[in-house]
């Protein structure tokens, strides 16, 4: 599916309708994050941060999701959606402390960065093994139909995951128990090296669907009208009651799967060239300019203005003291147990690392 | 009161937990029509609909992964993995996710779920029905492990741990499912998590156990009695986070030390437990700590009965500690 034709026009059959304004405030957020992203991908070769993970090329299939979804679903994130976090108001310097790891992390230094989480804006935490956060929002979605609240769960995961055993028990259980959860395939081509192609034998990963009647939509991943339509069908299809969606998100990764990684190894200049021409920005600013909402100077003054705001969480992260050592010893359990309170004493009172970073006692 | 074997108990424990909480679920395979392969949640799905009591499909990922998804939003789901041999497929979810949701978002999210699961051998099931991992997941920060040995903890544990806020994996002694009856409450009531119990005070040894050993532990010490050796008997009844206290003050009264399982040896709990002693009372042993375990074997067949440190193993073992 896709409703934005190469030329900017709608494809008068599929315009969900959305006012000018919306598609506007989509296109601003996706710009944004990519802002975000240029950016993060900067300090961390200036050795400024740890790591990032993120989502070049993919920011319509993550930000026209997460606008389709109700403020009261939740998000299952799999680690490339912080856009769709930003999406929904996570503050900027929030999510640039939490890169940084300190005092102000919500997850106080204890993830590698790009694994946070927010409990107020309904987006679970992210984990590293894949897969994992699949039957999750299965059980979310059971939970919240159990509990009569109309709720649905967007889990969002990659090319790759569908090889998990998790991906398949997940699907096997939403499909059996009806579950209002939309599982939201970001086929970007590649599982860090391994094209999708190797990945498995069949040609869509929506057929994996099938299997466990699962309706499956496959749709233009960079068009950020046909995400929108294709999940918003999916949270009303389950609000009905209709049980879950699978909905394949075509798209391209365009960097590396990670600062770690080095995509000119496996794949050709040629075919990065190819997906540039289909960068989804590109072609949501073509529709937008000719609608006469937005222009060269609106575009060079709103990525100034993303710029500076990212610049000025920066300075503060970087002005903030690294997160309190003992937070390594709490939240592990409810209550703290004796060997836990023992082990933090033993720490705090012992030697210190030789790098250990002024101000992170 | 009535009188319950663990089966009963258990059963009873879900019952007065479903019935108080709305929000607590049982998911797990076989557990609703059939009942479970032991038949603990018999009559459950009857009563509470097959919306509270989930016959769910064969995958122990699935199971365990989507509980966690209903505690994350609200409900107190209780898994049962039908033995904890299987558990293993489910691994990932348990270490990597329940264990670590709390600390991952500073308590913001947490996982409320309790996994029962039968563990232990004497069932002549062999190496895939008879396996005893607790000290896999007691390595594991973040998970409290819980393992009864009679009726009445069970079912006190048992609705304890529903409550708990933190994700308990609870290993149910298959063993002696319907070995002991006893005086059970019918309605509920908790049993403390990390509070061990001293079943049979004595003055010259230290015998802790736990599960289906605690009675091997009590004949052995029953035995052992009658060649003037006094046994003191701790039942730990929650493995991790453990109770350090009544373990290390026994063993500074005696002054030795013995400790039982089914696990393998290398690596199992009783290691752990001996260092805790060494390290709080080095000074009052009297004789080196002794483990008598299950040995460092898949778990065989035939000679089952060898394998397990059963009442013959455990008899000598206290016999040359109190001699040493």
């Amino acid at each position: 599916m896709q409703v934005i034709r190469d030329d900017g026009s709608l494809d008068p059959n599929l315009d969900p309708g959305l006012s000018i304004d919306q598609v506007v405030a989509l296109y601003k957020a996706m710009v944004r994050t990519r802002v975000i992203d240029d950016r993060l991908n900067r300090l961390q070769r200036q050795g400024r941060i740890a790591f990032h993970v993120g989502s070049l090329g993919e920011e319509a299939a993550i930000v026209g999701s997460a606008a389709a979804l109700r403020d009261r679903d939740w998000i299952a994130p799999c680690y490339r959606e912080v856009g769709a976090l930003l999406w929904r108001g996570y503050p900027l310097q929030r999510y640039v402390d939490h890169m940084y790891g300190n005092a102000g992390d919500p997850v106080r230094g204890r993830q590698m960065p790009d694994h946070t989480f927010s409990r107020e804006h309904r987006y679970l935490s992210v984990s590293a093994p894949i897969g994992t956060q699949i039957p999750h929002a299965v059980g979310v979605a059971m939970a919240a139909k159990k509990r009569g609240l109309d709720e649905c769960i967007g889990v969002f995961f990659g090319d790759g995951a569908t090889s998990s055993n998790d991906f398949h028990a997940a699907m096997n259980f939403a499909g059996v128990y009806r579950a209002p959860v939309l599982f939201l395939c970001r086929n970007n081509g590649y599982a860090i090296s391994l094209p999708t192609s190797e990945q498995t034998a069949v040609r869509t990963l929506a057929e994996k669907s099938a299997a466990y009647r699962i309706p499956a939509t496959r749709v233009d991943g960079n068009d950020v009208l046909a995400v929108w339509k294709a999940v918003r069908d999916g949270v009303d299809r389950a609000a009905e009651g209709g049980g879950p969606s699978f909905i394949e998100l075509m798209t391209y990764r365009m960097g590396g799967h990670s600062t770690s990684d080095d995509p000119r190894v496996y794949r050709t200049e040629e075919e990065v060239d190819a997906w540039r021409r289909a960068d989804p920005l590109l072609r949501l600013r073509k529709h937008i300019e000719q609608r006469a909402a937005w222009s060269a100077e609106l575009e060079a003054d709103w990525q100034a203005v993303c710029d500076a705001e990212v610049r000025a969480c920066v300075r503060q992260a970087e002005s903030m003291p690294a997160s309190e050592l003992r937070e390594v010893f709490r939240d592990v359990y409810a209550e703290q147990p004796w060997h836990l309170r023992e082990q933090e004493a033993e720490c705090l009172g012992g030697p210190r690392a030789r790098d250990h970073e002024e101000g992170s006692s | 009161m009535s009188e319950m074997n663990l089966v009963q108990a258990i059963q009873s424990g879900l019952r007065n937990a479903m019935r108080e909480d709305q929000d607590v679920v049982l998911i797990g395979e076989d557990i609703g029509k059939l009942g479970g392969v032991f038949r603990v949640t018999q009559g459950l799905q009857e009563e509470f609909g097959a919306d509270r009591v989930l016959d769910t499909p064969l995958s122990e990922t699935g199971i365990l992964g989507v509980a966690i998804g209903m505690a994350l939003h609200g409900l107190r789901p209780v898994s049962e993995i039908q033995f904890a041999d299987f558990i293993y497929p489910g691994f990932d979810q348990l270490v990597n996710e329940a264990a670590k949701y709390r600390y991952r978002t500073a308590s913001e999210l947490h996982v409320p779920m309790v996994v029962r699961t039968p563990y232990g051998g004497g069932i002549r099931g062999g190496q895939y029905h008879s396996q005893s991992p607790e000290s896999l997941f007691i390595h594991t920060a973040g998970l409290k492990v819980v393992c009864p040995s009679n009726p009445h903890d069970a079912k006190g544990l048992l609705i304890q741990s529903i409550l708990d806020d933190d994700p308990v994996v609870f290993f149910e002694p298959k063993r002696v499912y319907r070995a002991l009856k006893m005086e059970v409450p019918d309605e509920a009531y908790t049993v403390p998590l990390s509070e061990a119990k001293i079943v049979r005070p004595g003055e010259h040894v230290t015998c802790v156990a736990w599960g289906a050993m605690l009675f091997e532990a009590l004949s052995a010490a029953d035995e052992v009695r009658k060649q003037g050796v006094d046994v003191e008997v701790i039942d730990l009844r929650t493995l991790w986070p453990l109770d350090i206290d009544t373990v290390v003050n026994s063993v500074k009264k005696t002054g030795r030390f013995v400790v039982v399982h089914e696990a393998p040896r290398t690596c199992g709990f009783g290691g752990e437990l001996v260092t805790l002693v060494v390290e709080r009372a080095f000074l009052h042993l009297e004789a080196p700590p002794v483990r008598v375990t299950g040995f460092d074997t898949p778990f065989p067949l035939t000679h089952e009965r060898e394998y397990l440190p059963l009442a013959h193993r455990i008899a000598p073992a206290l016999l040359q500690t109190a001699r040493y």
